[in-house]
């Protein structure tokens, strides 16, 4: 990207004495970025290609941990509960986000409000959000949501304490955190329909759901193609959610595959396996990232 | 993930707000909503209310429970209601014997110093892109932008380390503040977004500036920055949620327990055997409140902020 102002004469030609100074400005971002995000990189990249034992000197193992981490079959499962949550996130997040963004769309003061609160879980912290999905979660009768439960006559369900609902209870909370986000995203794609549409649409006389389909859906295209590309890259280092709210159990029914690595790299202190299974999350995530830009972008040349 | 750059200036919601506003002069109010709402009392006017009332009750309600159980007089699973049973501060006071404020004033230390290094940070690095030419511009586009693609998670491990033995100075910032703070300064969102604003301000400001002997440090202090106002609102708002929300970081960059932060604190008031989930809530409420103050007064910013940062990706 280069700056879109146009530099004039004067300034053409005293660049030479003030060329080192951008460099100026730039060098905390650049230092900080070198230092905390570049450098550990780097040094994760190295390490995973190493035997990791303090005070003994690293040992050269080549491809060792990447075939140790893949063929772990803790790791294999951690791959399909990460892709069912990611998925399931994204996927929920999004219809629910537009669920609200139809039914919350509008001018008027009250309506202001009543987003202004649906919004309260994208602010709150994910660590609050886990406690509090804790105890709406109460395994037993007593439980919020056992209790709503029993209204409609149905038994308590252990839903974090049982390997079987574990991860869709997980899944739950990560909807409920994300809707709200995605809904702010797809209204603003939604003020920028043309109402004219709706009207022509109206005396066309096609139903509700035509209209939706044919002129709301592709106004939102773009909106709602960012809001996915999104999920599925935060869908992919789902971390936090999972260590607060089940710490990857029941029996390893939630485990995912950052809390695998983190448990790896500082329980079991295996830091060479646990940098290999980092890496192969990032390559997946550049992956899908430039994947994804790739299509986005053949998307807006058509 | 391409960058999301903002313009607050051109951002959604404002020019949105005034087209729709146009258009419900030119055609009926029923044609302002995809779903065609209708603002006259009626069925689906009935349903809508009905509709709204459960997404409150499912996204903002539960919030009632933290609240409600901090209050309360020995709450269990049985006792969580929405109002509290037989109001006491007495959760707070535990939470208090427990170190609750000391995690507090660490998580406030972290954020607010995080958060103006990262201002400072993001608008010296701007000011550059946007208000300079220079080689290798490009290049040092893309290193910000990929600083968005590292999710933290992936570089937890090997940052661990390098937190305990910082290259070139040898400095273990294990256990302090910096250990925090100082990785979340160059956050490549904040630097976009005010690129693409301070890119907006006419160079006709700033030539006028230079025609009166303004130097490049007054310049930015004095002439772009007090421009930038809107533009820091919002970097200021998604900067604090970003940093409150940090979880990660905060437990690696620790020592021991006295170091975290508020919101990982949690977990040891939750394991604690000799606490009830009362005392949890208390120090969840405690957690809260500062990103919901920060909410309930710039959420228009943070709002803006989030749409105009999709739409403009």
């Amino acid at each position: 990207m280069t700056a879109t102002t146009p530099a004039p004469a004067h300034r053409a030609r005293r660049i030479g004495t003030r060329s080192v100074l951008p460099w100026l400005f730039l060098a905390p971002a650049l230092l900080l970025a070198l230092l905390f995000k570049f450098w550990p990189m780097a040094k994760g990249i190295w390490l995973s290609l190493f035997k990791v034992r303090p005070f003994l000197g690293d040992q050269w193992v080549g491809l060792d941990n990447y075939t140790r981490v893949l063929s772990d079959h803790r790791f294999q499962d951690a791959v399909g509960h990460t892709l069912l949550l990611g998925i399931g996130i994204s996927l929920g997040g999004i219809l629910v986000g537009f669920a609200l963004a139809l039914l919350l769309e509008g001018q008027s003061r009250s309506l202001k409000l009543v987003r202004t609160a649906v919004f309260l879980p994208v602010v709150t912290a994910t660590a609050v959000v886990g406690e509090l999905w804790r105890l709406l979660y109460y395994p037993t009768s007593d439980g919020v949501i056992n209790h709503a439960l029993g209204f409609l006559g149905l038994g308590p369900t252990q839903f974090l304490d049982n390997p079987g609902t574990a991860l869709w209870s997980t899944m739950a909370m990560g909807i409920w955190m994300s809707a709200p986000y995605n809904m702010v995203i797809i209204l603003a794609g939604l003020a920028g329909v043309d109402r004219s549409l709706y009207e022509a649409a109206a005396m066309d006389g096609v139903s509700l759901w035509q209209r939706l389909r044919y002129i709301t859906l592709p106004a939102i295209r773009p909106a709602l193609g960012i809001v996915l590309t999104l999920a599925a890259i935060r869908g992919l280092r789902v971390f936090t959610e999972v260590y607060v709210l089940t710490g990857g159990g029941p029996a390893g029914s939630t485990e995912v595959w950052m809390t695998r690595a983190y448990t790896l790299g500082f329980t079991r202190n295996d830091i060479g396996g646990a940098s290999a299974a980092s890496v192969v999350l990032l390559c997946v995530t550049l992956l899908l990232t430039v994947t994804v830009n790739y299509f986005r972008k053949r998307g807006d040349a058509r | 993930m391409s960058a999301p750059a903002i313009d607050p200036v051109r951002a959604p919601a404002t020019p949105a707000r005034t087209k729709s506003a146009k258009a419900a002069r030119t055609t009926p109010a029923r044609f302002d909503t995809a779903l065609g709402w209708s603002e006259r009392p009626g069925v689906a006017w009935a349903l809508r209310i009905l509709l709204c009332l459960i997404a409150l009750g499912v996204f903002a309600v539960p919030f009632l429970t933290i609240f409600a159980g901090a209050f309360s007089t020995n709450p269990s699973g049985s006792d969580l209601s929405f109002l509290p049973h037989h109001p006491t501060l007495l959760n707070f006071k535990v939470a208090n014997e427990r170190g609750i404020w000391d995690y507090f004033t660490n998580s406030l230390v972290i954020a607010g110093g995080a958060l103006l290094l990262q201002l400072a940070v993001s608008v010296l690095a701007a000011y550059a892109l946007a208000r300079h030419r220079f080689r290798g511009q490009a290049l040092i586009m893309t290193l910000f932008m990929l600083t968005m693609m590292l999710p933290e998670e992936v570089i937890a491990i090997p940052l661990s380390l390098v937190l305990g033995h910082v290259p070139v100075v040898g400095l273990d910032l294990k256990g302090t503040v910096w250990g925090v703070i100082l990785p979340l300064g160059a956050w490549g969102f904040s630097i976009m977004l005010l690129t693409e604003f301070m890119k907006d301000i006419p160079v006709e400001i700033e030539e006028a500036a230079r025609l009166d002997g303004v130097g490049e440090f007054r310049m930015l202090w004095q002439v772009i920055l007090p421009l930038c106002r809107p533009a820091l609102g919002v970097a200021g708002v998604l900067g604090f949620v970003m940093i409150w929300d940090q979880y990660l970081l905060p437990l690696i960059a620790s020592k021991d327990p006295t170091d975290y932060t508020v919101t990982v604190a949690l977990s040891i008031l939750r394991t604690d055997p000799e606490v009830g989930s009362g005392v949890l809530l208390a120090g969840a409420v405690i957690a809260l409140v500062p990103s919901l103050i920060v909410y309930l007064l710039l959420q228009r910013s943070l709002v803006t902020g989030i749409a105009a940062g999709a739409t403009k990706g």
